[in-house]
């Protein structure tokens, strides 16, 4: 009699297991976002304009120079920085200048930033600088976009095309 | 008789959750029989589970199609398999690595109740960490394989975390951008990694038991029964999802979740992913040096006399956490204590065949002793006793199971141990040739031990079934054994009072006057 209850207490306690291991392996369900919200994801990386054209070097400068390295012509590899701004309906979403990866400075420059924003139609502008001898924006892109609830915007930049991209 | 007593403490301090925790196990070990008792065996039901994921993975690679399309179309392609199987193995794979990751978190949780993370039990301790990390990451990556709404979720939310800690050169999250980014390549790097990690958790889950003699990584029959039994009806019962195909420019409204494994993913995208860091970092650096801030006074460890030691190997055999190895000597052997891994449980004492009481020595030596706590003051202590009582029961117990003071109080002379298996058995012959009306031994319950071995080395030898063994001729019903934790003194003197037909409410009555 005592081994039968305990054999039933025991089925009882895995069967217990079974479900807590049953219900959170599928429960509750995951809401990635709030109702009605859509993501925009800015997500460039670019490499942009060298910050200084070459420059020839003056006869001095070469002298001065091993002779094995007198190369006429000074390449500095730092890269501009890349200023990069995010306007929904007129309103500023995001400012931010990123440095270009690399001890010196000569690699992509990179920006990741995700926005939750109410689905329903926008007015999208994105502006962009990655050349510091040019004053103001170098590149600009602006859309009105209906995002569908849960839908993912990307904002991207074509590097060879040289344009924002909207996926 | 306070003498006795004061000579080494009684009981060990324990803080209140483990004294819940405790009960609790007595409770189930009443249910489950101590030897198939889930809480008491939670590491080796990690190993059991282990195989189980191992043997249904297996299946699922024979069948799974390794590139961005095929993927979510083979793992479709499981319901259509013969009566289900397929979808049953899937159901079962995802289930075990569930109750994996369960178990992993409640035997991490109920060792450090019991505080067991410094001293001997260092290395365990800190060899458990990393374990963590490579159950979710080997479990995590294997969501990624069925490509559907849920593996993009998580790929996304994993790459983007992984991101956030800005050491990486590029941007991972930017491998999942859109379905062009996705190819074939990046699905071949996720199915190495969800062979490799595993494969990585079985050496960790290796290295983790090396420091003990006989890890116990076999769970019992019922208990396997039980466990991997109640994981099959529940992947009967529910097949295991699949959401629809992965969309990265589309986020479900609502997708059923495995939270044991994902729900890091849905605290760093939906909280953020600096909280989780400090979590997950901070939690960490924690367990690790929880050995230095958990400072437990270091138990003096066992040290080999070699005018005493016969080079038998009996300690070597029975030490619990493989504590004693064996040097040649001349065409002998001698044993050798390495000191850190000592637990100072004496068990090694208790194997020695130089630890007879019958010895006719002034101070007993043993070949291997407890320098604080000799088998020279139990035979003083028991000779104590022996004059003072008149045919007196004796019993000797441990100190990390019930508390000796009660029997003190009920007329029974107690003598304090370590563990149960220090006592060389031929003490117990000896106490009943000297005068013991009985003898009794008060071991922790079954599979309940302190230093894990002790209570089935001291049945075994008080059995005559390993060495050194109590002899034949010892009568057997003037020894009793009794297997009780803390606050399980009642039980014991109910025990008592019936092997000496003493009438079981007084006795009782004693007991809780006591208490
Ligand atoms: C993959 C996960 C794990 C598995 C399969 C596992 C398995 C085991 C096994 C089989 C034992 C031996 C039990 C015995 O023979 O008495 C053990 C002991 C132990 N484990 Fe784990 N373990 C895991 C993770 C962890 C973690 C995460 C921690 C803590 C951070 C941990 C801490 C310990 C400690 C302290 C002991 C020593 C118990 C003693 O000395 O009495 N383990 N584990
Ligand atoms: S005291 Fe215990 S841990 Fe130390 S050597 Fe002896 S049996 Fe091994
Ligand atoms: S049990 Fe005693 S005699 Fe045998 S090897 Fe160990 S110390 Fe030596």
């Amino acid at each position: 009699m005592r081994s039968i209850l305990a054999v039933l207490g025991q089925a009882v306690l895995y069967a217990l297991f079974a479900a807590f291991v049953g219900f959170f392996s599928t429960r509750p369900q995951y809401r990635p976002l709030p109702d009605a919200h859509a993501l925009v994801k800015l997500s460039v990386s670019h490499a942009g304009a060298l910050k200084a054209d070459c420059r020839r070097r003056t006869r001095e400068e070469l002298e001065r120079l091993p002779p094995n390295m007198r190369v006429p012509a000074e390449c500095p590899r730092e890269r501009s920085p890349l200023v990069i701004e995010l306007a929904l309906d007129g309103r500023l979403l995001h400012a931010e200048t990123a440095m270009p990866s690399g001890l010196a400075r000569d690699g992509a420059a990179t920006v990741y930033r995700r926005f939750v924003v109410p689905a329903g139609t926008h007015h999208i502008a994105v502006r962009l600088n990655d050349d510091g001898r040019v004053p103001g924006f170098t590149h600009q892109r602006e859309a009105d976009l209906t995002l569908v609830p849960g839908q993912v915007l990307v904002i991207d930049f074509d590097s060879e095309r040289k344009e924002v991209v909207l996926l | 008789m306070e003498r006795v007593l004061h000579s080494a403490a009684f009981g060990h301090s324990r803080n209140p959750v483990a004294t819940i925790l405790e009960r609790i196990e007595r409770r189930l070990d009443g249910l489950f029989g101590a030897v198939s008792n889930p809480l008491r065996h939670l590491g080796a039901i990690g190993f059991l589970l282990f195989w189980v994921i191992a043997l249904t993975g297996v299946y699922l690679y024979a069948v799974f199609d390794t590139s961005v399309a095929g993927a979510y179309r083979s793992t479709e392609a499981l319901s259509a398999t013969a009566y289900g199987f397929g979808a049953v193995v899937r159901a079962l794979h995802r289930y075990a690595s569930d109750a994996f990751v369960a178990v992993l978190l409640l035997h991490l949780a109920r060792e450090l109740a019991f505080g067991r993370v410094s001293g001997f039990r260092r290395f365990t301790w800190l060899t458990g960490v990393p374990l963590v990390w490579l159950t979710f990451a080997a479990g995590i990556v294997g969501f990624w394989l069925l490509w559907d709404e849920v593996a993009a979720l998580s790929a996304v939310a994993t790459t983007e975390w992984l991101d956030a800690l800005g050491i990486f050169g590029e941007t991972l999250a930017r491998n999942f951008l859109g379905a062009a980014a996705v190819n074939d390549r990046l699905f071949s790097l996720f199915v190495f990694l969800h062979v490799g990690l595993p494969l990585l958790l079985l050496a960790g889950m290796w290295i983790h038991v090396q420091r003990l003699a006989r890890p116990d990584t076999r769970p019992a029959r019922s208990l396997t029964v039980g466990t991997v039994g109640a994981l099959i009806v529940l992947s009967f019962l529910q097949p295991a999802p699949l959401a629809a195909p992965a969309d990265l420019g589309q986020l479900p409204q609502a997708v059923k979740f495995d939270w044991f494994f994902l729900a890091p993913n849905a605290l760093s995208e939906r909280g953020s992913a600096a909280v989780l860091w400090l979590l997950a970092a901070g939690g960490t650096v924690l367990l690790l040096s929880l050995p230095w801030l958990v400072r437990t006074v270091r138990a003096p460890v066992a040290i080999v006399d070699p005018a005493n030691c016969n080079g038998c190997s009996r300690c070597f055999d029975d030490c619990p956490y493989a504590a004693v190895s064996m040097t040649r000597r001349g065409d002998g052997g001698l044993a050798v204590v390495d000191a850190d891994l000592c637990a100072g449980c004496g068990i090694c004492a208790g194997a020695c065949p130089s630890a007879t009481p019958f010895r006719s020595v002034a101070e007993l030596v043993s070949g291997i002793d407890l320098p604080h706590d000799p088998v020279d003051r139990i035979r003083r202590a028991l000779t104590e006793v022996l004059a003072a009582g008149e045919a007196p029961v004796v019993a000797f117990g441990c100190r990390h199971g019930a508390d000796l003071r009660a029997l003190e109080a009920n007329g029974v002379h107690a003598i304090a141990l370590e563990c149960a298996a220090q006592l060389p058995p031929a003490f117990v012959e000896y106490a009943l040739r000297r005068g013991a009306s009985g003898v009794v031994v008060v071991r922790c319950a079954d599979g309940a031990c302190e230093y894990r071995l002790g209570d089935r080395w001291s049945d075994a030898r008080l059995a005559g079934e390993r060495e050194p063994h109590l002899r034949a001729s010892v009568p057997r019903d003037r020894v009793l054994v009794v297997g009780a934790g803390a606050g399980e003194e009642r039980d014991v003197m109910t025990r008592i009072a019936r092997w000496r037909r003493l009438p079981v409410h007084a006795a009782r009555q004693e007991a809780g006057d006591h208490a």
